[in-house]
């Protein structure tokens, strides 16, 4: 009783050193006047609940659908993605890079955490960590491998090291089977895995 | 620098773990140190490679040791000591002891969607025609700057072709200092057997987004 009583609580003797650096910093730069944390929940609200894979994946279905959206989107995939409203911080130099049957595509940044987040929203905690930024561009299909994808072995892989500003999503293939599906639907099986390259589109449901 | 940032083609961090269902933030302290790095960002006090410096710029077993928003965190705190914004007496005292000094801006509430829908493009005009074109046969020079750069270390020195010229762009090496002095930026495609040896994968290339400072006509 008394253990779990002490556990329910968030107990000033049991923060981390980082959390109560993380908070004085937050309580001088606010008195200070440097921020505004009203505008710090927002931030944190905007990429928590509003930009997500789900963006990434309406930019996917529609480019699966309507071949002159994907034209244009190969073309010039920031004003493609801007159209569906999908803009801004981490994204102004946006480029799609299309799978097809000979190549497949795999987005990473060695160097730091370079992600799309106007599409993809904050990257996972294995796309900032040493394993998948050391390994995806000396063994890109063992890397595969560790999110259970096994590529044919005649499947060229391109690997994209996001160094500068551009920022790379992938339009992975369309599932095979999905002829009747709509836009909607299609997007329920476009997963944010799959926009990285580090997974495949998902088979609708029903498929063997 | 070669930092421990510069992680490209290392071995020993063993198997990628990704996360079933994963939050966007795995702490409360997570979201402010998230939060109030891209707020103090948007004062303009500091640029995105000084940012990056900051984060990258420390003894490997530190960088290591740290997890994703603790280098955010880490960085910011070191951006702001070093302008004088913000001292390691008041980190420690948890609140305000020196008086504050203006900041270029201060991001409000009501100007965050705009901010975070305007982005921070770093394209900018062209002063000078570009040296290469798509096709080019090109060397990633080999140099070692201690200072910050974007050219990874398993690149130097090895073979690429231009596989598209990207227009001018702010020059993250200068950039760093306080000028933009934008270059040409291309991407460059390596060949896996050129950049890992006889046992790299024959079928995988690397595609490196790099400036023209970083590149030589391969003849």
């Amino acid at each position: 009783m008394d253990d779990a009583h002490v556990h329910d609580h968030d107990h000033g003797s049991e923060l981390t050193d980082t959390q109560l650096r993380v908070r004085a910093l937050e309580t001088v730069l606010t008195e200070k006047g440097y921020i505004d944390p009203a505008a710090l929940d927002l931030l944190i609200d905007t990429y928590e609940t509003k930009i997500g894979p789900r963006n990434g994946a309406r930019v996917v279905a529609k480019a699966w659908t309507d071949p002159g959206y994907r034209r244009w989107l190969m073309e010039d995939g920031s004003a493609a993605v801007e159209s569906l409203g999908f803009a801004g911080r981490q994204g102004k130099h946006l480029i799609a890079v299309e799978n097809t049957p000979q190549t497949h595509n795999l987005v990473v940044c060695t160097l730091c955490s370079c992600y799309p987040w106007p599409v993809l929203g904050l990257p996972p905690v294995w796309y900032k960590a040493a394993p998948y930024r050391s390994r995806a561009v000396i063994d890109p299909r063992g890397v595969l491998r560790d999110f259970g994808v096994e590529l044919p072995p005649e499947t060229a892989i391109r690997v994209w090291d996001s160094t500068a500003e551009l920022r790379y999503m992938v339009v992975p293939m369309r599932p095979a089977g999905t002829e009747h599906l709509d836009e909607a639907q299609l997007a329920a099986l476009v997963t944010r895995d799959s926009m990285i390259g580090t997974g495949l589109a998902l088979a609708p449901q029903g498929a063997p | 620098m070669n930092g421990a940032h510069d992680m490209g083609g290392m071995h020993g961090f063993g198997p990628v773990e990704p996360e079933a269902d994963e939050p966007v933030f795995h702490a409360d302290w997570e979201r402010r140190a998230f939060a109030l790095t891209v707020a103090m960002g948007a004062t303009g006090e500091w640029n995105i490679d000084m940012g990056r410096f900051a984060r990258e710029n420390r003894p490997p077993a530190d960088y290591l040791s740290k997890s994703y928003y603790e280098l955010w965190a880490a960085g910011t705190e070191q951006l702001l000591g070093e302008r004088g914004l913000v001292s390691a007496d008041e980190i420690a005292a948890g609140r305000a002891l020196h008086p504050a000094r203006p900041v270029k801006r201060v991001l409000a509430a009501a100007d965050v969607a705009r901010v975070l829908a305007h982005g921070a493009p770093t394209d900018r005009p062209a002063t000078a025609p570009a040296r290469f074109r798509a096709g080019d046969a090109v060397r990633a020079r080999h140099i070692n700057p201690p200072t910050h750069t974007r050219l990874p270390r398993y690149v130097r020195g090895h073979l690429g072709v231009i596989d598209a010229v990207r227009g001018c762009q702010v020059f993250p090496d200068s950039n760093v200092f306080g000028r933009e002095d934008p270059r040409w930026l291309y991407t460059v495609r390596f060949d896996g057997r050129e950049l890992w040896g006889a046992d790299g994968d024959p079928t995988s290339t690397v595609s490196v987004d790099l400036w023209e400072p970083y590149l030589e006509p391969s003849r």
